[in-house]
C-alpha cells in the first residue's frame, strides 16, 4: 500500500540513470520549451499582480511595469468593498468542514479499516457510490431542504448552509480507510488489554499514527472549500454572507467595475493561499499524485 | 450490555461511530438524490401550495429540445460535447509531452512541477476573471498579436472563438493536475525497461510507443475519464468569463450545468433543471461504469 | 386523582386560549406585509401603516421588512412551504405571471377595477397590471428611464444643452466621440453613447425606438412578438448603428471600466439612458457633472419611455379569510393613495404611481426628477413572462449584429422567433 508519510511517489528509483548517456541535446531542448511553457503559466499571475498596482488611467497601456505604482487600490479595496468580509467567510467556512472532515473522515475510514460488522460492506459501498452522484444534482434539492430546513429557520446565508454539503467525504473515508488499513492490530489489542477504550484506541492510537494523511485530507479539504463556487453561489444572496469566489463574481464598487479594482480583488484572494500552497506543495503534489496510482 | 463478547462490543462500537456519517449520508446525499429524480417527474415552483406531476413531461420537453435548433439546453449539451472533444485531448497531449521533459531533467524539475500546479490550486474565478482581461479587445494578447504584425481577435466577444478561448483557460488550469498524474505514472516504469532497449538498440522514439505508452495506460484511462467528468460538470470557468454568466455570446459556451442554474433559479422551472441533472447522472454514470470496466478496479 | 386534576387543568387552559383567541379575533384582525429591506422604503412603510392603523384601530399590520433584497423571491417562496407568508406583499410587476401561474397572488377585489386603476395611476401601470383581465397588484410608486448627459463633454463637443431628438441624439453621440487615433471601438477615449444591451437599451428599444419608428413591441395581450416589425426592424438598425457603424461606444467599456455604465459613472461618456435608481450613484460619483434629460423625440415630436415598478398584491393566504381579505384590501387602498405615493416620493425618492400626486408643481420642476415624471405620462411597462430570458433574446439580437455581422433585421427575426416559443409555451400551459 502507498503511503504518504515516506516513501515519495516521485523518489528515482535508482540513482545511476541512463541519463547521462542519453544526448545533452534532448535536455537543453525540454528545458527551453518548459520555460516557455512555465512563462505561459506565470504570465496571468504576473499581469494580475501588475495590475493591482496600476491607477485607472494606465490600465490600457500595455506595459507590463505600472509606471506609477500606486497602493491606492489595496487601500480601496480593502476598506470600501466587502472583501475582507468574504475572507472572513471564507475562511471559517473552510475551517468548519476541514475539522469535521478531519474528525469524521478519519473515525469512518478506522471503523471500515478495523471493525467487523454486519453490513460494513454495504455501508461502504453506498457511502462510496454517492461519489458517482455529481453535486450538480443535488443543489436544487439541497436548496429545497436549505430554504425549510429540519433545524432552524433557513440556511440560506448561514455558514452552515455553506457548509453543510462537505462536511463529510466519500472519498476522504476512502482514503483514510486504506490508510488506517496499515495501522498495525497487535498496537489496537494491546492498547485494548490495556484498558483503553474503543473510542480511545482511535483518539490515541489511530490518529496519532495517521497525522500525515489526515493533514494530506486536510490541505485538499480546505482547497476545495477555498475554491468551491457553485454551491456558495446558490446558498448566499447577501453580499456580507458571500464567500471569496462568489464575492469576486459579483465583485462591483459603488460607481460599477474598474479592472484595476477587480485585479485587486483577484490579487488579495490568491497571492496568500498560493503562498500557503508553495509551503505545502510537496504534500499537496504527492497526495494528487497517489490518487492515480490507485486507478 | 454486561456479558457481550469482545466482537459483539465491536460490532455497536462500529455502529456508535458510523451513526453521524449514516446519517449524513442518507439525508445529505442519497434522499436529495431520490428528491432530483422526484422533481424531474413533477412540474415544480416552489410559489405553489401543491406540486403539479407531470411524469415523463419534462423529459419529453427535454427531447423536443433537443431538437430545435435554436434551443439552449441544445446548445448546452452540443458545447459541453465540444468542451470535452477539444478540451480533453489538448490537456492530455500537452500535459504528457510536459511529464515527459519533466521526467527528463533533474536542475529545476522541482521547481517546473510546482510551477505548472499553481493554477490548479488557484481559484477558478479569479483565473477567469484574469483571462477576460487578458483577452480584452486591448488586452495583453492582442497586443502581443498586434506587436508580432498579427491581427487582433474578439476570442471571448467572438461566437465562434469564445468557447476556444474559455477551453484554453481550462486547460491551462488544469494542465498541472495531468502532468503530476503523468509524472508519478512515469516514475512507476521501472529504468531497467529503458536501459535494455537501449542495449537492443531501440530509438528513443520506438521505446515511448513499445514502453512508455502500454505502461502508462492506467494513468491515461484515469485522466480521460476524470477529465471528461469535470468537462461534463463544467460551471464556473463560462459563469465567470461570459457577461452576466450568460453563457453567451449567443449561447456559445453555455454549458448543461449553466442551463441547470439558470432554469432553476432564474426561471423558476426546478422541474426542468432536476430533470438536465439526471440526464448529466446517467451520462456519467456510464463513463464511470465504462472506467471500471476497462481498468476492472475493485471497490474494496 | 393526580390524572384527573391534570386533566381538568388542561381543558381549562384550553377553553381559556380558545376563547381568547374568540375575543382576538372579534376585536383585532392581524396582516401581514412583507417588503424587502432597503431602509427607505421601510421607513416610509412604517409611517403608511401608523397613519393607517390609527384610521382602522380593528387592523393591526404586522410589517416583514426583514429580508435581503437579493433573497426577497426565495424567502416568498420558502415562506409558502413554510405555511406562513404575508397578506400583502411587495413584488416586482414582472414577476406577476409567474407568480399568478403557482396561485400565489388573487385578482384584486373591489374597489380595484379597470376603472379605477385607469382613472387613478400613470397609463403604464393599467397596461402591464392586469393579467388574463383580472388585475393582481397595484403600485404606490414606480420608476422610469431618462436621458443622462455628461454636461462637460457635451459642452466641449460643443453642445449646450442635452439632445431634444434622435436625430440630434445621434448627432451628438458621433461629436462628443474622440478616438485616439484611427476611428474605430479600439481606439474609443470619450464615448458619444454606448449601448448596453444587458443594462437598459434593451428596454429603451422595446417600448421607445419601437414605436417612435412607428410599430408597437407587442399585441394587445401579449400572446405576440412584434417588435420585429418593418419598424422594429428600422429602430433595430438605428440603434445597433451607434457600434457597428458610427462606433460612438462599446458595451464593454473602455478605459479600464468593464461595461459602458461604469464607463458613463467614471466620466467618460457622453450620452446615457438608464433608470432613476442609478441617480443615486451618479450622484455620489464625485468627477461627474451630470443633467437629465426626456428621452429624445422623434421627428414628430413623439416621446416614449420605458417604466417599471414595484407593485403590492394580495396573497392566497389572505383569500383563505373574508375578514383578512376585507382588512388585506384596505390596507392596499391605503397604500396606493396619492397621499402615499407624495410620502413615497419624499422619502424614498422614487416617483409616484398615482396621476394625482403627479400634478405637483415642486416635483415636475425639478430638474433631475422632472424629466423622469415627465415621462412617466407616456411611459409604457413591458408585460414581461419571463424578464432574464427576455432581455437575453436581445442581447443575442445584438451579438449577431455586432460580432457575427448579420443584418439587423435578420437578428432581430432570430430573436423574435425565440421569444415567441417563449411566449406560445407561457400561453399554451396557461390552457392547461
Amino acid at each position: 500500500m502507498a503511503t504518504l508519510q515516506r516513501s515519495s511517489v516521485f523518489k528515482e528509483p535508482s540513482r545511476q540513470t541512463v541519463r547521462s548517456r542519453r544526448g545533452w541535446g534532448y535536455r537543453a531542448l525540454s528545458y527551453a520549451v518548459l520555460t516557455i511553457l512555465g512563462l505561459t503559466m506565470l504570465i496571468p499571475f504576473l499581469w494580475m499582480i501588475s495590475t493591482s498596482f496600476k491607477p485607472l488611467s494606465e490600465i490600457l497601456i500595455p506595459r507590463f511595469m505600472p509606471i506609477e505604482p500606486t497602493l491606492d487600490n489595496y487601500r480601496y479595496v480593502l476598506t470600501e468593498t466587502e472583501l475582507p468580509r468574504w475572507y472572513l467567510n471564507s475562511i471559517i467556512v473552510a475551517l468548519i468542514s476541514t475539522i469535521s472532515v478531519a474528525f469524521f473522515d478519519s473515525l469512518a475510514g478506522y471503523v471500515f479499516a478495523k471493525y467487523r460488522f454486519p453490513g460494513k460492506r454495504i455501508i461502504f459501498v453506498v457511502f462510496l457510490s454517492s461519489l458517482m452522484v455529481p453535486t450538480e444534482m443535488l443543489i436544487i434539492p439541497w436548496f429545497i431542504m436549505s430554504a425549510n430546513p429540519v433545524v432552524g429557520g433557513t440556511w440560506i446565508d448561514t455558514y452552515w448552509g455553506i457548509a453543510f454539503p462537505g462536511v463529510i467525504t466519500a472519498a476522504g473515508i476512502f482514503l483514510m480507510r486504506q490508510f488506517m488499513q496499515g495501522v498495525p492490530d497487535e498496537l489496537l489489542d494491546a492498547a485494548r488489554i490495556d484498558g483503553v477504550n474503543e473510542f480511545g484506541l482511535f483518539w490515541r492510537v489511530a490518529v496519532p499514527l495517521s497525522l500525515p494523511a489526515i493533514g494530506a485530507l486536510c490541505i485538499f479539504n480546505f482547497l476545495g472549500n477555498w475554491n468551491a463556487f457553485i454551491w456558495p453561489l446558490i446558498i448566499t444572496s447577501q453580499r456580507e454572507m458571500m464567500t471569496l469566489p462568489v464575492g469576486l463574481q459579483f465583485f462591483s464598487t459603488e460607481s460599477g467595475s474598474d479592472w484595476h479594482l477587480i485585479m485587486t480583488g483577484a490579487s488579495l484572494s490568491v497571492v496568500p493561499l498560493l503562498i500557503v500552497v508553495i509551503i505545502f506543495q510537496r504534500y499537496i503534489i504527492e497526495g494528487i499524485a497517489l490518487t492515480g496510482l490507485k486507478g | 450490555m454486561f456479558n457481550l463478547t469482545l466482537a459483539r462490543k465491536k460490532v455497536i462500537w462500529a455502529y456508535i461511530f458510523l451513526a453521524i456519517p449514516i446519517v449524513f449520508f442518507a439525508y445529505f446525499r442519497i434522499y436529495p438524490t431520490i428528491f432530483a429524480f422526484q422533481m424531474s417527474l413533477y412540474d415544480w415552483n416552489p410559489l405553489a401550495e401543491e406540486q403539479e406531476f407531470v411524469g415523463t413531461g419534462n423529459y419529453e420537453e427535454l427531447f423536443e429540445d433537443l431538437g430545435k435548433e435554436r434551443s439552449a439546453t441544445r446548445k448546452a449539451f452540443e458545447n459541453t460535447a465540444l468542451y470535452i472533444i477539444i478540451g480533453m485531448p489538448a490537456q492530455l497531449l500537452l500535459a504528457l509531452a510536459i511529464a515527459l521533459m519533466l521526467n527528463e531533467i533533474r536542475f529545476l524539475s522541482s521547481f517546473y512541477r510546482v510551477l505548472f500546479f499553481l493554477p490548479f490550486v488557484t481559484s477558478t474565478i479569479a483565473i477567469a476573471w484574469v483571462f477576460r482581461i487578458l483577452y480584452e479587445r486591448q488586452g495583453f494578447i492582442n497586443t502581443m498579436l498586434e506587436a508580432f504584425s498579427l491581427p487582433t481577435q474578439p476570442f471571448l466577444l467572438s461566437p465562434n472563438q469564445a468557447l476556444f478561448s474559455i477551453t484554453a483557460m481550462v486547460v491551462w488550469q488544469g494542465l498541472g493536475f495531468a502532468v503530476i498524474i503523468f509524472l508519478a505514472g512515469l516514475k512507476q516504469i521501472p529504468r531497467i525497461y529503458y536501459e535494455a532497449a537501449e542495449i537492443d538498440g531501440a530509438t528513443r522514439w520506438q521505446s515511448f510507443w513499445r514502453i512508455t505508452f502500454p505502461l502508462l495506460n492506467p494513468s491515461i484511462v484515469y485522466l480521460v475519464v476524470l477529465q471528461s467528468i469535470s468537462f461534463l460538470r463544467m460551471f464556473a470557468p463560462v459563469y465567470a468569463m461570459t457577461v452576466q454568466g450568460s453563457g453567451g455570446p449567443l449561447n456559445s459556451t453555455t454549458t448543461v450545468v449553466l442551463r441547470v442554474v439558470r432554469e432553476a433559479f432564474d426561471s423558476n422551472n426546478y422541474g426542468y433543471a432536476a430533470t438536465l441533472t439526471v440526464v448529466l447522472f446517467v451520462i456519467i454514470l456510464v463513463i464511470t461504469v465504462l472506467q471500471l470496466r476497462l481498468t476492472s478496479r475493485q471497490i474494496d | 386523582m393526580f390524572r384527573s386534576k391534570y386533566l381538568i387543568v388542561v381543558v381549562a387552559m384550553l377553553v381559556l386560549l380558545l376563547g381568547f383567541q374568540a375575543v382576538a379575533q372579534d376585536d383585532i384582525i392581524e396582516i401581514e406585509y412583507w417588503q424587502y429591506n432597503f431602509g427607505a422604503r421601510v421607513d416610509a412603510m412604517n409611517m403608511l401603516i401608523e397613519q393607517f392603523e390609527a384610521e382602522n384601530p380593528g387592523i393591526h399590520v404586522i410589517h416583514n421588512s426583514d429580508i435581503a433584497y437579493d433573497n426577497f423571491r426565495t424567502e416568498l417562496s420558502t415562506s409558502v412551504a413554510g405555511g406562513v407568508g404575508p397578506d400583502v406583499v411587495t413584488l416586482f410587476y414582472g414577476w406577476i405571471p409567474s407568480f399568478v401561474d403557482a396561485g400565489y397572488l388573487v385578482p384584486l377585489p373591489e374597489p380595484f377595477t379597470e376603472e379605477y386603476i385607469n382613472e387613478n395611476f400613470v397609463p403604464m401601470v393599467s397596461g402591464s397590471a392586469a393579467f388574463e383581465g383580472e388585475y393582481y397588484a397595484v403600485p404606490t410608486a414606480v420608476r422610469s428611464l431618462a436621458l443622462f448627459y455628461n454636461i462637460d463633454l457635451l459642452e466641449a463637443a460643443g453642445f449646450d444643452g442635452p439632445p431634444e431628438t434622435l436625430e440630434e441624439f445621434k448627432e451628438m453621440a458621433v461629436a462628443a466621440t474622440v478616438y485616439d487615433g484611427e476611428p474605430s471601438l479600439d481606439n474609443i477615449v470619450t464615448e458619444g453613447y454606448a449601448i448596453e444591451m444587458n443594462g437598459q437599451a434593451h428596454h429603451w428599444f422595446r417600448e421607445a425606438l419601437v414605436r417612435q419608428f412607428g410599430g408597437v413591441p407587442y399585441n394587445d395581450d401579449y400572446t405576440e412578438v412584434l417588435w420585429n416589425s418593418e419598424a422594429g426592424c428600422e429602430a433595430f438598425a438605428w440603434l445597433t448603428d451607434f457600434e457597428t457603424n458610427l462606433m460612438t461606444g462599446t458595451s464593454e467599456g473602455i478605459g479600464g471600466t468593464a461595461d459602458a455604465n461604469t464607463a458613463f459613472l467614471a466620466g467618460l461618456a457622453a450620452l446615457h439612458i438608464d433608470g432613476s435608481f442609478r441617480l443615486a450613484a451618479a450622484n455620489s460619483s464625485e468627477d461627474l457633472n451630470f443633467g437629465i434629460a426626456e428621452l429624445p423625440a422623434n421627428a414628430d415630436g413623439e416621446r416614449e419611455t420605458y417604466g417599471s415598478y414595484w407593485t403590492h398584491g394580495i396573497t392566497r393566504r389572505a383569500a383563505s379569510d373574508p375578514a383578512r381579505m376585507e382588512a388585506a384590501t384596505k390596507f392596499l387602498e391605503f397604500i396606493t393613495t396619492a397621499d402615499a405615493g407624495t410620502l413615497w416620493v419624499n422619502e424614498v425618492g422614487e416617483l409616484p404611481a398615482q396621476t394625482a400626486a403627479l400634478e405637483n408643481e415642486e416635483l415636475t420642476s425639478d430638474p433631475i426628477f422632472g424629466p423622469f415624471i415627465t415621462g412617466l405620462a407616456y411611459s409604457h411597462a413591458t408585460f414581461f413572462i419571463d424578464e432574464s430570458q427576455q432581455r437575453q433574446n436581445l442581447i443575442d439580437a445584438f451579438d449577431l449584429v455586432r460580432l457575427s455581422g448579420v443584418s439587423p433585421c435578420d437578428a432581430l427575426q432570430e430573436a423574435a422567433a425565440m421569444e415567441q416559443d417563449l411566449l406560445d409555451e407561457f400561453w399554451e400551459s396557461r390552457e392547461d
